[in-house]
């Protein structure tokens, strides 16, 4: 039996804009189990950062369930919030988002601080970490002493280092060249491999591919794709 | 948590030099010029206090003016005064003008005063040498007398006048000592005075009344109660003719003019904080900018488990920090300048914990009061709003 950790019923998230009311996510279902590396592909403009917004408990949706963990996200205050996203989520971003006046390593720790790790333990947390992404020559580097691939791997390392539930990527390759990109992707699936559960966002077929599982999200109505064996 | 808050606003500070210092400059000058204000006024109204204190905070001064009835006082009031309780010592003084002869030469127009050893053992430098009146002389109303520097110069031409016989009013004394040398500050003028004991004025030179004395107190607490004794006294004296006297108590006019002083140094102290204020609305302009400026870090942070109220707490700990720089700065600056103005105009410096504390405290406060509203801006913001903003 694969074990359940995230689920989603009838999900809508609508924006109002003055006036008028644009629905972007028009009641999305969706179960994601453990281990799994769900590839969410779609279109410009589909909803796919609104859905990885609300997976990521950065927004809430306006009507339907969302489960994570078990637990019901809705109506919960804003501490709360931050509490389920510095445990149950590591965040990928397209640009990276490191803090440039931070080296490597602080980067790594960031998320360590909120969680109240004491700082010792957040060093060699964060340098075994590095280590594991293949950085252990590079940590008190600033990011803009390292190539964006590196920077990727500096980012990768930050939503790893708290061994969160998920691991959120939106579009983890959208800001590399190519051959870079599909090194990231190596890094992915051996993750993967080792058992993390990854949603990743992305818009290109070809990046979707190293899923496990894809499912496609068009127009804000979300419907299951081929599984890639 | 609090540690990593005060690295990463130093940091912060230290990447933004110019702009750290230009927005740091308000508070400097603020808090510079109220510690140079405080520091100042404290050390001129304690030289102020030290002279008055000098000159006996523990005494009663009791002018006479008379009535036509009791021109002065006796020595049957001064023995009254004396059996009082609480009292170390009292100094009559007798006035008057005489004439002043040695050899033949005679001097007109000379200040004669009667004063009593209690006097001389509570005054400094009375003379410049010889010795002072003592208790033998006051009692034995000995014919010993003191003379100002210009009696001494003109009628002793190259002689030493101590152990000289003078002339005065027509009796013959001995010179024991010579008065100190006036200068061109003191309230009278002793270049041309001579003074007896008070005893010898009134046995031997028929001098009715005591015009002024002084009064010492042994035990400073009590001086309000004693001082109303004497008034007592002197009530009775008079027959309840209060414009025969008056009485001044020293403690009472020191007490007047640190009270007087510290209303001033406050007015001075408020006027000034108005630049803090100033600096402040700078600080909070330079968190605002700052927080816009870093509204894609404040998502980051906010996604990756950031509380609304540590991004608070950061931005408020900038805010601290910066000032309590600035207030550093300010502090040693306005020291300094107090330091230079004291010695230039001569009066005392000293540094006080409280001052010490004020600055500290001042410039604190107004990092928390003007960087809470950025910091409550910046804690609230929407981490989706903020992540987009790249
Ligand atoms: N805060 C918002 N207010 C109003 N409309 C919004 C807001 N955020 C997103 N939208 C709208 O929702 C729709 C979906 O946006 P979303 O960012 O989820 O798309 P996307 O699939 O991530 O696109 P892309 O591949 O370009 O990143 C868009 O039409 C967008 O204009
Ligand atoms: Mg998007």
């Amino acid at each position: 039996m694969p074990e359940k950790i995230l689920e989603m019923q009838s999900l809508v998230k609508t924006y109002i804009m003055g006036e008028e009311e644009q629905v972007v996510l028009k009641g999305i279902d969706l179960d994601i189990n453990r281990g799994d590396f769900l590839s969410v592909l779609g279109p410009s403009g589909s909803g796919k950062s609104t859905l990885m917004n609300i997976i990521g408990c950065l927004d809430v949706p306006t009507s339907g369930t969302y489960y994570l963990s078990g637990e019901l996200i809705r109506d919960l205050p804003e501490v709360d919030l931050s509490h389920i996203r510095n445990r149950e989520i590591g965040f990928i971003f397209q640009q990276f988002q490191l803090l440039p006046r931070l080296s490597a390593q602080k980067n790594v720790e960031l998320p360590l601080i909120y969680a109240g790790v004491p700082e010792k333990e957040r060093q060699a947390r964060s340098a075994h970490i590095l280590e594991r992404v293949g950085l252990a020559d590079k940590m008190n580097n600033r990011p803009n002493q390292l190539s964006g691939g590196q920077q990727q791997r500096v980012a990768i390392a930050r939503a790893l280092v708290t061994e969160p539930t998920i691991l959120l990527a939106d579009e983890p390759t959208g800001a590399l060249d190519q051959q870079t990109g599909h090194q990231i992707m190596a890094l992915f699936k051996e993750l993967y491999q080792e058992g993390k559960t990854i949603v990743m966002i992305t818009h290109d077929a070809d990046v979707a591919k190293n899923g496990s599982r894809i499912v496609r999200i068009v127009d804000g109505n979300l419907s299951e794709g081929v599984y890639n064996a | 948590m609090l540690k990593e808050s005060i690295k990463m606003a130093l940091e912060n500070i230290v990447s933004n030099k110019m702009r750290s210092f230009l927005t740091m400059l308000g508070i400097i000058i603020g808090v510079g010029s109220v510690i140079a204000l405080i520091t100042i006024v404290s050390g001129a109204t304690s030289t102020v206090t030290d002279q008055v204190a000098s000159m006996g905070a523990n005494t009663v001064t009791i002018q006479v003016q008379g009535t036509p009835l009791k021109q002065g006082l006796t020595q049957g009031d001064v023995n009254k005064i004396a059996e009082l309780s609480n009292i170390a010592g009292i100094a009559p003084t007798i006035s008057g003008q005489t004439t002043v002869a040695f050899d033949g030469n005679t001097m007109d127009e000379i200040t004669l005063q009667g004063k009593n050893d209690v006097y001389f053992e509570n005054t400094e430098d009375v003379i410049s040498s010889g010795r002072i009146i003592n208790t033998i002389d006051t009692e034995n109303k000995s014919r010993v007398a003191l003379i100002g520097n210009d009696i001494a110069n003109e009628l002793y031409v190259g002689k030493n006048p101590i152990g000289q016989e003078i002339k005065i009013g027509g009796i013959t004394y001995h010179v024991i000592g010579i008065l100190q040398e006036s200068d061109s500050f003191a309230s009278a003028d002793t270049n041309s005075s001579v003074i007896i004991p008070y005893t010898t004025a009134m046995g031997v030179v028929g001098a009715k009344y005591i015009n002024s004395m002084t009064v010492y107190i042994a035990d400073e607490a009590l001086a309000d109660t004693t001082t109303r004794q004497i008034e007592g006294v002197l009530t009775k004296a008079f027959n309840g003719d209060e414009d025969g006297y008056s009485i001044v108590n020293m403690q009472s006019i020191l007490e007047t003019i640190e009270e007087m002083t510290s209303i001033l140094s406050m007015m001075l102290a408020g006027i000034a904080s108005i630049s803090l204020v100033v600096g402040g609305i700078g600080i909070m302009n330079m968190m605002l900018v700052s927080v816009t400026e870093r509204t894609s870090e404040i998502g980051l942070r906010k996604a990756l488990g950031a509380e609304p109220k540590q991004i608070q707490l950061q931005f408020l700990i900038e805010s601290v920090v910066l000032c309590l720089i600035g207030g550093i700065i300010g502090f040693i600056l306005g020291v300094s300048l107090a330091w230079v103005v004291a010695n230039l105009i001569g009066t005392s410096f000293a540094l006080t914990a409280s001052t010490v504390l004020l600055a500290i405290g001042f410039s604190a406060a107004i990092g928390v009061v003007f960087g809470f509203m950025p910091a409550r801006k910046a804690s609230r913001l929407n981490p989706i709003d903020a992540l987009r903003s790249i």
